[in-house]
Parts: C-alpha cells; sequence; structure tokens
C-alpha cells in the first residue's frame, strides 16, 4: 500500500492553501499571522529593547529570543497551559532559523523577543510560526538580508509531500506508523538552510531532494509575506 | 506601559468636563467584534475584540471525578495566561496575580449567577461528572480585559458542543478525542450574566478604559449582574480593585448606574449568541 493520493487531494508538492496579514497586534512593536490551512500562528515582536538582566547583553549585537507556545484549545485534547520541553526546543530552533537573516549587529546591546502562539493546530505549527515570525520581525523594522521560508516536508511510506498535516503526519503502512516528518526553513536568497529536524526514517539521496522541494516551495511563501508586509493597514 | 504624568493630567483635565481622549462619553463601550470557531479543535472558541484590545477565549471537555462536597455536579476551570506576546507589561513563567485575579473574576461571575446548570453535567453521581475547562488568552492588552475576557467567556460558554464519550473497559467513560464534537450544547439559563468594570480616574468613573486610562486609574470596580424575574439587575459578584479606595459617593454613583449600563452591555452581547 502506497501512499498514492494525498487525503485532502492536494498536488505532492503542493501547500495547503496560506494565508498571511502583517501589523495585527497594536501594542507589539511587529506582528504578523501566517498559516497552512488549519494550522495557523500569531506572533508578536518586541523590540530592539533594553535587556535584562544586563549582563545578558552583548556589546556586538542584539540578542534574538524566541518564545513558541500553543493555545490550550488550539489541539483536540487540551494542552497544558505553559511551556514544556516541546516548546522550549522549538523556541531555540525557531530563532536558530530566523537568526541568520537579521542584521543584529545593528542593534548592540539591545534584545528583540519574538513571541510564536499556535491559536490552531493541525501539524506543521513550528513552520507557520517562523513564517509568522518572518512577517513580525519585518513589520517591526528588523532590517533583513532574507526573508526566512518554511514549510514541512513529509514522507509517506516512499512518497515525499509538501505541508504534512496531520492526517498524514499519522500516516500508517501495514498498521505501523509510516511518516517521516522534517521540519526545514531556507533563507531563499543565499540559498541557505536554518532549521533541519526530522523525525523518521530517511535515506540521504532522498533528504537531498526533500532539500529541494523546501527551496521550490519557499517562492510562494515568500509572497504571500511580501502581500502581507505591502497591505498593512495602520492600527 | 507608564504613562507620563502630562498623558495623565490631559485625561483628567477632559474627563472634569465629561470627555475622554478618544472622544467617548464616559459609559461608552469601544467596538465589540466577535469571530467564532478560531480553533476547529477546541468544543467553542471566540477571538473578542474590544476595540484594540483582543482577547481569546476557548472551552475544552474533560469527564472528571467530582469534588467531595458535590457528588452531583460539574466543575468548572477558568485559567487566563497573560502572555508577553499581549504587552510588555506582562512577564513569562507561570501565571502571576494579576492573571489569577482575572480568571477568577470571570469564573465568579458566571459561577454565582447561576447560568450553568451544575447538576446537568453529572454523568454518574460520585463518579464521572464534565469539568469545563475555560481558558483565556489575551492578545492584545489595550485595557479592559477583565470585560472583554467575560464576554468571551459567556459566548464561548453558549456555543460550545460537548464532545462524544465512549465507554472504557471497567465500566467508566472518557472523552473519545478521535471523533467528531457531539451537537450537545451546555445546559444553561437565558439569564446572561454581565460583568462590567468601573474605573475611577481622578474623581470620575468611567466604563471600558484604554490602557492609558486604565494607567491614569487608581481604582476599579468589577460587577457581574444578572436579571431577577421582575427583569431588575442583580449583583451575584464584585470585585474591588487598585491602590486607592472608593468613596461612598463613588459607589453610590457604580450602583446607580449599573442596572442601565449592564443592560446595555447585556443586549450587546445577545446580539452573539445563537
Amino acid at each position: 500500500m502506497a501512499y498514492k493520493k494525498r487525503y485532502d487531494g492536494r498536488g505532492f508538492k503542493e501547500t495547503r492553501e496560506t494565508k498571511a496579514t502583517a501589523n495585527i497586534l497594536k501594542r507589539a512593536d511587529g506582528s504578523g499571522e501566517f498559516s497552512f490551512g488549519n494550522s495557523k500562528a500569531i506572533v508578536s515582536v518586541y523590540g530592539p529593547k533594553r535587556v535584562y538582566p544586563a549582563f545578558l547583553e552583548d556589546a556586538d549585537k542584539a540578542l534574538l529570543r524566541c518564545y513558541y507556545d500553543m493555545i490550550s484549545f488550539s489541539v483536540k485534547e487540551r494542552k497544558r497551559p505553559g511551556p514544556s520541553r516541546r516548546s522550549s526546543e522549538i523556541s531555540l530552533v525557531s530563532a536558530g532559523a530566523l537568526k541568520p537573516a537579521l542584521l543584529l549587529n545593528e542593534f548592540p546591546h539591545t534584545v528583540i523577543d519574538v513571541f510564536i502562539m499556535i491559536t490552531q493546530a493541525d501539524a506543521s505549527t513550528r513552520v507557520a510560526g517562523i513564517n509568522a515570525a518572518t512577517i513580525a520581525l519585518a513589520n517591526a523594522g528588523i532590517p533583513m538580508t532574507d526573508l526566512p521560508a518554511a514549510v514541512s516536508i513529509g514522507k509517506m511510506g516512499d512518497t515525499l509531500v509538501v505541508d504534512v498535516n496531520k492526517e498524514e503526519e499519522d500516516y500508517e503502512e501495514d498498521g505501523k506508523h509510516a511518516a517521516t516528518d522534517i521540519a526545514i526553513c531556507v533563507l531563499p536568497r543565499t540559498k541557505k538552510i536554518s532549521l533541519l529536524q526530522l523525525d523518521g526514517k530517511i535515506t540521504p539521496e532522498e533528504l537531498k531532494k526533500v532539500i529541494n522541494m523546501a527551496f521550490r516551495a519557499a517562492p510562494e511563501i515568500n509572497k504571500k509575506q511580501i502581500e502581507a508586509l505591502k497591505n498593512v493597514e495602520e492600527l | 506601559m507608564d504613562i507620563s504624568n502630562l498623558t495623565r493630567k490631559k485625561i483628567e483635565e477632559l474627563l472634569e468636563k465629561g470627555k475622554r481622549l478618544d472622544g467617548r462619553n464616559i459609559f461608552d463601550f469601544r467596538d465589540l467584534e466577535i469571530e467564532k470557531n478560531i480553533s476547529i479543535n477546541a468544543e467553542s472558541s471566540v477571538k473578542v475584540k474590544l476595540g484594540e484590545t483582543i482577547v481569546l477565549v476557548g472551552a475544552k471537555f474533560e469527564l472528571s471525578k467530582p469534588y467531595p462536597d458535590s457528588l452531583d455536579e460539574g466543575v468548572m476551570i477558568t485559567t487566563a495566561e497573560l502572555s508577553p506576546l499581549a504587552s510588555e507589561n506582562f512577564e513569562l513563567g507561570p501565571p502571576r496575580i494579576n492573571a489569577i485575579e482575572l480568571a477568577r473574576i470571570v469564573d465568579r461571575g458566571i459561577r454565582e449567577s447561576e447560568f450553568i446548570n451544575w447538576k446537568k453535567l453529572c454523568l454518574k453521581e460520585g463518579e464521572s461528572v464534565w469539568t469545563i475547562l475555560l481558558d483565556i488568552y489575551p492578545l492584545n492588552d489595550s485595557g479592559n480585559l477583565i470585560d472583554a475576557a467575560a464576554i468571551g467567556a459567556v459566548i464561548a460558554l453558549k456555543d460550545a458542543v460537548l464532545p462524544k464519550i465512549k465507554e472504557k473497559e471497567d465500566g467508566g467513560f472518557e472523552v473519545d478525542f478521535k471523533a467528531e464534537f457531539s451537537k450537545n450544547k451546555l445546559p444553561l439559563s437565558h439569564n446572561i450574566p454581565v460583568t462590567l468594570t468601573f474605573r475611577k480616574i481622578g474623581d470620575k468613573i468611567i466604563l471600558d478604559p484604554t490602557i492609558l486610562e486604565e494607567e491614569a486609574s487608581s481604582a476599579r470596580l468589577s460587577l457581574a449582574l444578572t436579571l431577577n424575574d421582575k427583569q431588575e439587575s442583580v449583583i451575584n459578584a464584585l470585585q474591588k480593585g487598585g491602590a486607592e479606595p472608593l468613596s461612598k459617593e463613588d459607589l453610590d454613583f457604580i450602583l446607580d448606574s449599573a442596572d442601565k449600563e449592564s443592560k446595555k452591555l447585556r443586549k450587546l452581547i445577545e446580539k452573539f449568541l445563537k
């Protein structure tokens, strides 16, 4: 039994419908929203601002801190409010995904805080969060050398697909879990990779294909991010 | 947000003339917008926009053992997460006292109003009752989180559908997370509880403050009200907050205004109830 047709009828290289909005929250210095189908992330950015406690500050560049969390009712089985090991790790890799694109050396001695909140989850939430964070950082006026675009690639049995949903994440073959989930963030202009995580089984050759798929999915995501940033409504 | 003395003075001077920075009258609410079903995974979820203030409120359900002092009654647990996403004044970490107070004021207004028929949330006395987990997530604090959250809570409860349950091997029940939600609604009364927070600035009293007005304010009083058989307002819960005390005259003014203003707000909320 091979995965020949996607559950929701999409093409293998197609993402779900994506939506992006910039400047949605008044208090934040920058904010944005990004969704892959039913996975939706809201991000607010505060900074550059002073660092407390001061010993954390860097004389050469701004600190970038990310905080990823899901609201309790974003998932079917209620998530206990507050951070977990999972959310802490995602926070860490999200900061790593964004940092290489930011000109942090323009703001020494300061910190930029990025708060990522998943309001509705249907898999691929961390990549939705990174795409929303890109919008929010640009909306906050942080200078960037690239526009990070993140996407998940799945391997269902032997089939590679772009933008995994929950149903695919749980894919089984012969009664066994047979889905491999890869989260990737690419920097399209400089052709670099700033996030790479994988759970499952994959050969090195397949992984090379996966990376190419992620780069091919990036322009569409960038297009939505740029549209959102060009159509900012005053709050 | 710390406001300057100049802004504070300006707010107070305007209020002396019965005016506000944004042109509203003292008891006018900002525009209220409601977006429903913001999470397909929640039994109900609501986005409340009150002016620039944005709050998400959602309800999830669990089956649990009842409390020993009410063996045939359902349970409700209300929490609020004041994430620094919503304001530079909020900090990371476990809920602090302002988050706890917000959740408790919203909770009390609903609980004491007898809006929910707790007995009908009992599946098996002493064994299994529904627990309502009501969670409040402000996304943007531009003032009056209490009333915005309370509005969201009432609408979320009214909209909620119970999840489906399945029998366990030991004969008990558990929620079936794989199944779609049922069409069963919560057992609610038609008497909608309304929470109204009055704020004192200088010696004037207003409703629905912006964040600047909140910063300029020294005292607040939250009232949760329902209607009795004669359609008169009844107070179900109260909370005095802020550093300064209220005078007897302040309280008289609030109590004289609460009936009319809560009825206005109830009408506004009822527009969004199915």
